[in-house]
């Protein structure tokens, strides 16, 4: 016959009905006899009562926000979002880098075939004035690049080297989207496609750099 | 829940005691499902954050309650931010094949469960935890049983707890829960009876 010990290690078992036929057996002859046992079974069976009573309780704190300024796509962030919290997920980037360079290379090769214009009626019916050629040389541009590629540069240290590596995979993207870009426009100067693609290709390569600099600021 | 009183299953000699046997496993709780998630699952799948905010708000609650109890308390609104964004990433993946709760749920439990992989103490504190028993030897002060519950609960070993709620509270079998702290099933039965043990001093 096992000792009390080993019967009691067993009661949550005979309480949940888990023991085999000669393993009740043996718990029911020990509880006949022991008054301590007993009560601890009783105890235990009231505990499992408990827990199946307990009820759910939603946090203190509005989770929300934080939750959103991880998921949610840029158009919905706030213009604070720089000192929000970013994280950048693997499939995020990689998904964003491979779509531009598709994107990319599939504008450029409709553009450059002339014809893709006609695919994008909305925005065309937006521009009532002659298109403005993209200004290769802006300045502001360049130098909202030059600082937050420094500031990056500078706080790199404090990036796992997935994440640098990503990054870099997905700013090599934009820069080769912005080169087909300028060599098409080169052609093609008035070309609507090009110089609104090219425009928003920097704003994304803007983007994602102070989304860069935001994830540095938030491992300092 | 599954639960029931009895008088049969013991010797004649235990005439006047009662034992309450579980008769059945209860199936893992899932949240209420008001009839507009199923178009928020799929707007959230398609990207649409608001539809998003409501699945949030709704499974809220149960998702934090659920984390909180197994981590104790810490990290519990970090845990469930994590879960949310996992949630999103993945809603993808989700075919509907189950309720959209339950699928949630079970992602929750994994992100806990993953979280307690990265501490490396933790398969001592699974064997650890002795002095608990004194800290939680303190019979109940406060009225709120349940609150004390809740509390005492906090204070179990990590292990300990973690199986507790996932038997207990949330309805997991052992060789699931062997299966997802990749333990045996005798460890988990051992664990939860020691959870159990400590606990019943609550609730005297």
């Amino acid at each position: 016959m096992p000792t009390h010990d080993v019967l009691n290690e067993r009661l949550s078992e005979y309480l949940d009905n888990e023991l085999d036929a000669a393993g009740r057996a043996e718990v029911e002859a020990h509880l006949a006899e022991c008054g301590e046992c007993r009560a601890d079974l009783q105890a235990l069976a009231a505990v499992v009562a408990r827990a199946g009573t307990l009820t759910d309780a939603a946090p203190a704190e509005n989770l929300w926000p934080g939750i959103e300024a991880r998921i949610a796509p840029a158009q919905v962030l706030r213009p604070t979002f720089a000192r929000r919290r970013f994280a950048f997920t693997m499939p995020q980037l990689i998904a964003a880098g491979v779509a531009l360079m598709i994107a990319s290379g599939g504008l450029v090769w409709l553009a450059r075939l002339g014809g893709a214009r006609t695919d994008f009626p909305a925005v065309l019916g937006e521009m009532s004035s002659p298109v403005r050629p993209a200004n290769f040389g802006d300045a502001a541009f360049d130098q909202a690049v030059a600082d937050l590629q420094q500031t990056l540069d500078a706080g790199r240290g404090r990036l796992d080297a997935q994440t640098i590596r990503i990054l870099e995979t997905n700013l090599q993207a934009i820069d080769r989207a912005i080169g087909q870009c300028r060599e098409a426009l080169a052609a093609d100067p008035a070309n609507v496609y090009l110089n609104t693609y090219l425009a928003e290709t920097r704003r994304r390569k803007l983007e994602l750099l102070r989304r860069a600099t935001a994830l540095v600021d938030q491992a300092m | 829940m599954g639960v029931v009183v009895g008088t049969g299953d013991v010797a004649g000699s235990l005439t006047g005691a009662f034992l309450l046997l579980r008769s059945e496993k209860q199936e893992p709780r899932v949240a209420p499902r008001p009839a507009a998630t199923a178009d928020c699952v799929q707007q959230a799948a398609n990207g649409d954050v608001r539809a998003f905010e409501e699945l949030y708000s709704i499974h809220l609650p149960r998702v934090h309650s659920l984390v909180r109890r197994m981590t104790g308390g810490r990290d519990a609104d970090e845990l469930t931010q994590d879960v949310f964004v996992r949630v999103w990433q993945k809603l993808g993946s989700f075919r509907g094949d189950s309720a959209f709760g339950t699928w949630l749920h079970r992602l929750a439990v994994n992100v806990v469960i993953e979280r307690f992989r990265t501490d490396t103490a933790r398969r001592q504190r699974l064997v650890d935890g002795e002095a608990i028993f004194e800290t939680l030897s303190a019979p109940p002060r406060r009225r709120d049983i349940s609150m004390d519950f809740e509390a005492a609960l906090e204070k179990l070993p990590d292990g300990a707890r973690e199986i507790f709620v996932l038997h207990d509270v949330e309805g997991y079998k052992h060789t699931e829960i062997a299966a997802l702290l990749g333990i045996s099933s005798g460890t988990s039965k051992a664990q939860l009876h020691r959870a159990r043990m400590m606990l019943r001093k609550h609730l005297r």
